[in-house]
């Protein structure tokens, strides 16, 4: 999806540098859709699996339980996603797509570094550095 | 309630969620909480993880398309989300010092009144500014698609907007909401972005900082499989669709809609904070 030609120059009068980024930007849609199409397509089959086994029961979430370990940690979800059950599948589909604003960032690093452009490099790795940090902190798994 | 019908209502009311999120880039929180909430009896904890799942999901599903068509600037998303995430931390980290009720009462009186205020529509003698020196270092200023080619602009204020986000990410941390109202208001009143560039702009930021904190809830057992499968999945085909409304929708009628939802937002806010219930 290319810009026509005669708007970008008119663009360029009120910008003396050039219009740069165009391919990160479709590259890091691409990565977003990518990332949210997988993210959906586990979730719907966990979904398939899990409504048909629990569908008829009685939906239920006035008092907090707080989710087994198995749906709290990447490790544990792994296991109940090779144990065949529905929820674990959903919850892999969920770290798929927490996962992807996350990749955006680490392909923007790279992005910005094949533009040479080191400010902003620089900028994306700060966030990506609290980011982990957040992470690291919370004992997810990673 | 069968598991099945709740989860075909949720997904409905999700797609609205999603619908109305991606229009105004706020996220779907702002409807889908209070609606799990007050109508489902879901409790709060479980519908702040499923909230959280929301606001990545329209995020992320929005964002390919606004990213794609020149709408979101990633270089003045990148540069702010340096202030979010430091005021996320922030945040997390006062959260324990602070009243949060007084500051929910202070947040919803602020939304109130930028929902008044953002209805005066700016005339277009303001929209060509002249580039303003650091924003020009920093390559923010850039373009996106109009109705007749494309339309540049030039960011102002960056210190003040860069200040705001920073308050903005605080506030996310302290009060556990997604700041994409703040986001927006900091980058189209102060900045001087155009209102299109700025909500979409937020709604690619909005993803990330949500990453961020959706790490902690799904470690405390908030992220609950069978409530946030269909609210990811209504909010997701909410937010393809509102995308490509948003593409082909006037400002003013995108601003009207924001108006309505910052006005319930700060409502909301101003609720929480008079009966405490945050």
């Amino acid at each position: 999806m290319m810009t026509p030609t005669g708007s970008v120059q008119k663009a360029n009068t009120f910008r003396p540098q050039p219009w740069r980024d165009r391919r990160i930007e479709v590259i890091i849609g691409q990565l977003l859709r990518a990332g949210v199409l997988l993210a959906a397509t586990i979730v719907l089959l966990g979904a398939s699996i899990y409504l048909w086994r629990h569908g008829r029961e009685h939906a239920d979430y006035r008092v907090f339980r707080g989710e087994p370990s198995d749906y709290r940690s990447i490790p544990g979800v792994l296991k109940s996603v090779v144990a065949g059950r529905g929820r674990g599948l959903i919850q892999l589909g969920l770290l798929v797509l927490i996962a992807t604003p996350i990749a955006r960032v680490c392909f923007s690093v790279v992005g910005f570094w094949i533009e040479r452009d080191r400010l902003y490099v620089i900028c994306t790795l700060i966030v990506l550095a609290v980011l982990l940090y957040s992470f690291i902190g919370t004992g997810i798994g990673l | 309630m069968t598991v099945l019908e709740f989860t075909l209502i949720v997904a409905v009311v999700s797609f609205i969620a999603g619908l109305l999120g991606s229009l105004t880039g706020l996220g779907g929180g702002v409807v889908l909480v209070p609606l799990l909430t007050i109508l489902f009896h879901v409790d709060i904890r479980y519908a702040i993880g499923a909230s959280l799942v929301s606001v990545i999901a329209t995020s992320s599903g929005a964002a390919a398309a606004y990213v794609k068509q020149g709408f979101s600037n990633i270089r003045i998303g990148m540069f702010l989300e340096i202030a979010t995430t430091f005021g996320a931390l922030a945040g997390a980290f006062l959260a324990t010092r602070i009243p949060t009720q007084a500051l929910a009462m202070i947040f919803g009186a602020v939304l109130l009144y930028s929902a008044y205020y953002s209805r005066k529509v700016r005339p277009p003698a303001e929209r060509e500014l002249p580039p303003d020196p650091l924003a020009s270092r920093l390559r923010l200023n850039g373009s996106f698609p109009d109705r007749d080619g494309h339309r540049s602009y030039n960011v102002q204020n960056v210190p003040t907007g860069f200040s705001l986000m920073f308050g903005a990410g605080a506030l996310s941390g302290l009060l556990g909401i997604g700041s994409g109202a703040l986001k927006v208001l900091a980058m189209d009143q102060a900045m001087r972005i155009p209102f299109k560039v700025s909500t979409t702009t937020s709604n690619f930021m909005i993803g990330v900082t949500a990453a961020a904190s959706a790490g902690v809830y799904l470690s405390r057992g908030y992220v609950d499989p069978g409530l946030s499968m269909p609210v990811m999945l209504g909010v997701l085909a909410g937010s393809l669709l509102g995308s490509r409304i948003f593409i082909k929708a006037e400002t003013k009628s995108l601003h009207l809609v924001f108006s309505i939802v910052v006005l319930v937002l700060g409502l909301q806010m101003l609720y929480k904070g008079i009966f405490g219930q945050i």
